[in-house]
């Protein structure tokens, strides 16, 4: 088991290194940097100017160190638009993210755990191919879009929820909604195909002819084996909803990490940019990684691979 | 096996031949619509005609028999942009696929026959791919570079190729041990010979599926960068683009991005039916 932690913990920070560099090439590899912070009206004394304030006269391997250095403190440099720190600005931004990104996989959860056990509970009827079909529907809904529509239904037509914004807990509804739908589809299949296999088990068979009520079965027999492989992508799930907020936060104007990234980006404000893409790699990198001992815990198993 | 199951199982298989038929069919006139473009327009997707914005759908009160769909907030034909519309959708789609499965494949593939340390870089790939959040790095990387149509599909074809490794990597794994390879080992083939000629074609139809999952998402997130304002430029028809564009007017005529967002989401689900049917046939669950 600890050898399992060890090798698993070393292959996260190894990849989270990567991920460092990759953040660190994304910005240098793509343009001159000193010219797109100029901007277009600049003049090539302006851009010099800019070089030599930010550092980015040094040579290139010299500046990746440097920021390589800071940023394994939690130190990503300064914004040139907002000027304030960019660790403080993602921190400010962080809870409207994860707010929806939690609210999002609850409301995927409380949607796709029913609809997949039903599907398996009815395997092959009308019942299974209608969850089926809502799984195809979802997968093929463009998020920004849903998110519209649902603005002028819910927002305009109706006049139940507010269009943008999050003064209130409502603000998160229709974000919520929007992200989910992004991860129904796979945790629906998910639940699903789990629960065939665990009800087609041994274990299941006796559970039945001890005359155990069919909740019983269903439940803590069927659906607590079924639920492992389900735990782990949820976890996965939730880092990609993260990361999608991008889009969900521009469309209902949620001021959240993915919001200020896109207003960085709109802005040429590198050092931000960088540093979401980072911070998002890395909450994935973790949430992988608890997703892997959680499952080593649930299923004793996995731990040998 | 009892006489229920089999029904059971013919009944599927018939169930899922029809949502090959609709897949198929959305794909293949979506494909044709593309090829034919210029011919079958009514209109000049790009003639801007300031006189009649707006005008809506000619089924609809106030529409204007001349326009179909209406018209944009430029006055443009609703109808011919779509048309061109499918055109970008489809040759984003496909360009995305080409690209990021031969990264993909190779990788997969490589790890898969291989085994061993190339195999753990392999994995190592994937997961630190799997890490980067690709809509937020496609976005950088358009507004560092001026997006443009080549870079949209380069980037998304590079961000792209991690599920065609894992399913490369997977199936290469489950069959090379199997008889036939080994008896090609035996005949004394080359290396490149047993890769190409023994390995690939047993695994290509699970790459077929893979394919169509990506082609999908590529033509979903084309149409999120294009909406964020940094995929296809303007004035382009892409249908990302077009809701982008018409947001303005949403509130006050809906149809304006109701058609090109109904549109993706006809094409998309048509791709993921095609690759639905595709598993099915094959027996097999690639889906996570």
């Amino acid at each position: 088991m600890l050898l399992f932690l060890l090798r698993r913990l070393g292959v996260a920070v190894l990849v989270a290194l990567t991920v460092l560099t990759l953040a660190f090439l994304l910005t240098r590899v793509s343009g001159d940097l000193a010219i797109s912070i100029a901007g277009p009206n600049a003049t090539s004394e302006d851009i010099e100017t800019i070089r030599r304030v930010y550092g980015l006269d040094r040579p290139v391997w010299v500046q990746y160190l440097d920021w390589l250095g800071r940023a394994v403190q939690g130190d990503f440099g300064e914004s040139y638009f907002f000027r304030d720190r960019v660790a403080n600005l993602i921190l400010g931004r962080m809870p409207v993210t994860l707010t929806l990104g939690l609210v999002g996989l609850c409301i995927a959860l409380v949607v796709s755990l029913p609809l997949g056990i039903l599907a398996a509970v009815r395997e092959g009827t009308m019942l299974d191919r209608a969850v089926g079909i809502v799984a195809l529907v979802g997968q093929a809904m463009p998020s920004f879009w849903l998110g519209l529509v649902l603005m002028i239904i819910f927002g305009l037509q109706l006049a139940w929820l507010p269009i943008s914004g999050v003064e209130s807990w409502q603000g998160y509804i229709l974000p919520g909604v929007v992200l989910a739908f992004s991860a129904i589809p796979s945790l629906t299949r998910l639940t699903r195909s789990g629960m065939i296999e665990a009800l087609s088990s041994d274990y299941i068979r006796t559970a039945r002819a001890k005359g155990l009520t069919r909740f019983s079965i269903l439940v803590k027999h069927g659906f607590r084996n079924a639920a492992i492989p389900v735990v782990s992508i949820a976890a996965v799930q939730l880092g990609f909803m993260l990361g999608g907020s991008v889009v969900i936060e521009t469309v209902f104007a949620l001021h959240g990490v993915g919001f200020l990234a896109w207003e960085s980006i709109s802005k040429n404000d590198f050092p931000v940019v960088q540093a979401v893409v980072l911070v998002l790699a890395l909450i994935y990198i973790g949430l992988t990684l608890l997703a892997d001992l959680l499952n080593a815990v649930l299923d004793p198993r996995l731990r040998t691979g | 096996m009892s006489g229920a199951v089999v029904t059971g199982s013919a009944r599927r298989s018939l169930m899922r031949n029809w949502g090959f038929l609709v897949g198929a069919g959305i794909v293949g006139f979506c494909a044709v619509i593309a090829l034919i473009a210029p011919w079958i327009v009514p209109y000049d997707p790009f003639a801007i005609d300031l006189e009649r914005r707006l005008v809506p759908p000619s089924f609809m009160e106030g529409g204007d028999p001349r326009n179909f769909l209406g018209t944009d907030q430029l006055g443009r034909d609703y109808l011919s942009r779509l048309i061109y519309g499918a055109r970008i959708s489809m040759v984003i789609g496909v360009l995305t696929v080409i690209t990021s499965g031969l990264i993909g494949i190779t990788l997969g593939v490589l790890g898969g026959f291989y085994g061993g340390k190339i195999d753990d870089f392999v994995v190592f790939c994937i997961t630190t791919r799997l890490s980067i959040p690709a809509v937020l790095v496609a976005l950088a990387v358009a507004a560092l570079r001026g997006s443009s149509f080549m870079l949209v599909v380069l980037v998304l074809g590079l961000l792209l190729w991690d599920r065609f490794a894992v399913v490369a990597r997977s199936t290469t794994m489950q069959i090379r041990n199997l008889d036939y390879v080994a008896a090609a080992w035996c005949a004394g083939v080359s290396r490149w010979w047993v890769l190409t000629r023994e390995v690939l074609p047993n695994i290509a139809t699970h790459l077929a599926v893979v394919a169509t999952l990506e082609m999908a998402l590529a033509i979903l997130l084309e149409a999120a960068l294009s909406f964020l304002g940094l995929g296809v430029p303007p004035p382009l028809p892409s249908w990302g683009l077009m809701i982008s564009e018409a947001k303005e007017y949403m509130f006050f005529e809906p149809w304006v991005i109701i058609i090109p967002g109904a549109a993706l989401f006809v094409l998309v689900l048509g791709v993921n039916l095609l690759g639905d049917a595709l598993r099915d046939m094959m027996g097999t669950d690639l889906s996570r």
